[in-house]
């Protein structure tokens, strides 16, 4: 993000310290949406036994709060990081909707 | 957060390592420890020699004392005694919304315990992932500053240019920043496969505390229900309401020992009293990396075998796989060593890191360092030395602390506490080179003493000279690197112009 390092070193410290911020916060709070929606997504839609879909998303979900939380640091801008999450979250979101709709979730009688 | 891929990883690296440092390194030191927490127990329960307790007897007796003192109880535990744990741990939960109980009994006569009260081991393992804290609160610290900590992994590997050859890198003698760069990443590079598996394996440890959606989606919320079908826990069996005469235990463990080549860990006794109560014969973990017990259930009133558990799918394999390979119950003892010696490396990879960040932003000689610059300076001596000092008063306050003493447990806590919150404010006060030589020695010298206080309070004569050996080793690799500060003269080129400065920087 070149326009992020001009602003640090033209001395405009308070812009640049909003940026890091609004990149820790989006890093935190988005990183770790992208991965809860994945995983409740992926309990529901993965094709095998309710438990083992469970198991195998929480598993996956820290890998994918990584890969989010370093794709929002290496994202050019801000805006571009928040686009790169707010896409994926959106459809899980979406797929997850559907996914509650479709799949029983009820315990046996 | 620079131009590059690299650059803004090198930079993640740094923020992300810096911020997790203090509480990972208190993780990574406790964690390490308790690889040998079983010994650690044993040592701080000088009074207790193992007497061998046949297991159908001992669960027996765990249950006579449940009757007494717990007879309203929704479920008791009665954990046999071990070699390496010669004591009756029973516990119960007197309803579903109160915390568990527990009491500690001798395993000859089930009678409480007239051993020394102490946590023992059990006080560094519970520190490791929940810090002492009120547990939700404790465990989401610990699972957070662990995902941080995985990123500043992931983004120190991306930071790499040449992990190759940087595994023979060592240049101390070019300057203070160099020489702990390279051993920052000798010990990261080293032990990289360790460093990778402990961190995720941990943070799947507490799974379902950090990231329930899953369950919430799936089973609406019903945490046990996934256990159930995940074949981990047996189903509940509710309680009918009206009292019935339960069978001896002893025969129901010894008819569940026929069918299991695993020694009996634990009795369950679910709904003790009613009618509709079950028994659960636990055992420990077979040969192999996955953490599962292999379990019989029995009706407790006709001995009928309810449910058997015991093979497990494939992703609850790979899931109970994790929490065995971070557990590292299947290692014998080399194993164990080489564990124990990947966590030491562990912690130095994160002191070390954090010293880096300090050194690195060292003003010029004569400037005054700033506020953040001091704070990071005094928290790493607070927690790099001060973690050390807490641990040695630990061990200290069991042997010195009265036997009889009220709540002597809990002081030994406190003294734990008390000794590391001395040595912290120490650092914060004076964050200075001199302090690392001094608060070095200090912690060199409780270690060391922890072995000779130990002869003079007991009478156990060589019983725990791996243990003592162990005190000595640390006490003497602090002492050495105490040594080491205190005649650190900076650089040889820069020694002529910058000597005392340089001293003052590092």
């Amino acid at each position: 993000m070149p326009d992020e390092a001009a602003l640090r070193t033209a001395g405009l410290g308070w812009r640049w310290r909003a940026l890091v911020a609004g990149r820790v916060a989006l890093a935190a709070f988005g990183g770790y949406g992208v991965a809860a929606l994945a995983t409740a997504f992926l309990s529901l839609a993965l094709p095998m036994a309710r438990s083992e879909a469970v198991a195998t998303a929480t598993l996956l979900s820290f890998a994918i709060m990584v890969g989010a939380v370093i794709w929002v640091f290496s994202a050019h801008t801000l805006s571009r990081a928040a686009l790169g999450l707010a896409v994926p979250s959106t459809l899980l979101a979406a797929g997850l909707w559907l996914a509650l709709a479709l799949v029983d979730t009820a315990p046996p009688a | 957060m620079k131009p590059g891929f690299r650059q803004s990883m090198a930079w993640l690296h740094t923020w992300a390592g810096l911020v997790t440092g203090w509480v990972m390194f208190c993780v990574f030191v406790t964690g390490t420890a308790t690889y040998y927490r079983a010994d650690i127990s044993h040592w701080m329960r000088p009074e207790l020699q193992a007497a061998a307790v046949e297991p159908g007897v001992a669960v027996e007796r765990g249950a006579a004392y449940l009757k007494v003192h717990a007879p309203k109880a929704v479920a008791w535990f009665v954990s046999v005694p071990q070699a390496e744990r010669p004591l009756l741990d029973v516990y119960w939960f007197d309803s579903f919304e109160t915390p568990i109980r527990q009491a500690t009994l001798d395993a000859g006569t089930g009678a409480p315990t007239t051993v020394r009260a102490t946590q023992g081991g059990d006080f560094l393992y519970r520190f490791h992932y929940e810090l002492q804290m009120m547990p939700g609160l404790g465990r989401w610290i610990v699972g957070a500053s662990a995902l941080v900590l995985l990123v500043a992994l992931v983004s120190g590997i991306v930071t790499h240019r040449r992990i190759f050859s940087d595994f023979f890198t060592f240049r101390r003698d070019r300057s203070a920043q160099r020489g702990w760069l390279d051993a920052h990443n000798v010990t990261g590079v080293l032990a990289l496969p360790f460093h990778l598996m402990i961190t995720y394996t941990g943070i799947v440890t507490l799974a379902f505390t950090l990231m329930p959606w899953g369950i919430t989606s799936a089973y609406r919320g019903d945490e046990l229900r996934f256990f159930v079908e995940a074949g981990q826990s047996p189903a509940w069996r509710a309680a009918a309401g009206r009292p019935a005469d339960a069978l001896p235990l002893a025969p129901l463990m010894a008819r569940a020992q026929a069918e299991v080549s695993e020694p009996l860990e634990m009795a369950i006794i679910n709904n003790p009293g009613d009618a509709a109560s079950t028994v659960v014969a636990v055992f420990e973990e077979p040969k192999g990396l996955a953490h599962r017990h292999p379990q019989v259930v029995f009706e407790a009133t006709s001995g009928a075998v309810i449910a058997r558990l015991g093979t497990l799918k494939p992703a609850a394999h790979v899931f109970t796989s994790f929490l065995g390979l971070h557990e590292a119950h299947f290692a014998g003892p080399a194993l164990r060593g080489l564990f124990f010696l990947c966590g030491l490396l562990g912690s130095a990879t994160i002191a070390t890191g954090l010293v880096l960040w300090a050194v690195a932003r060292a003003p010029k000689a004569g400037a005054v360092p700033g506020f953040a610059l001091s704070l990071v300076r005094g928290l790493n001596l607070g927690t790099i030395l001060g973690l050390p000092i807490g641990i040695a008063a630990f061990f200290l306050a069991n042997r010195l602390l009265p036997v009889a003493m009220n709540e002597r447990a809990t002081w030994e806590g406190a003294v734990f506490f008390a000794a590391w919150g001395l040595a912290a404010m120490v650092g914060l006060a004076r964050p200075y080179a001199r302090t690392w030589r001094e608060m070095g020695a200090a912690a060199a010298l409780l270690f060391l003493s922890v072995p000779l206080v130990s002869d003079l309070t007991t009478d156990r004569g060589l019983d725990f000279a791996g243990f003592d050996a162990a005190m000595i080793a640390i006490g003497l690799t602090l002492a050495w690197g105490a040594r080491k500060v205190s005649h650190y003269r900076g650089p040889a080129r820069l020694r002529a112009a910058t000597a005392p400065e340089a001293l003052a920087r590092a």
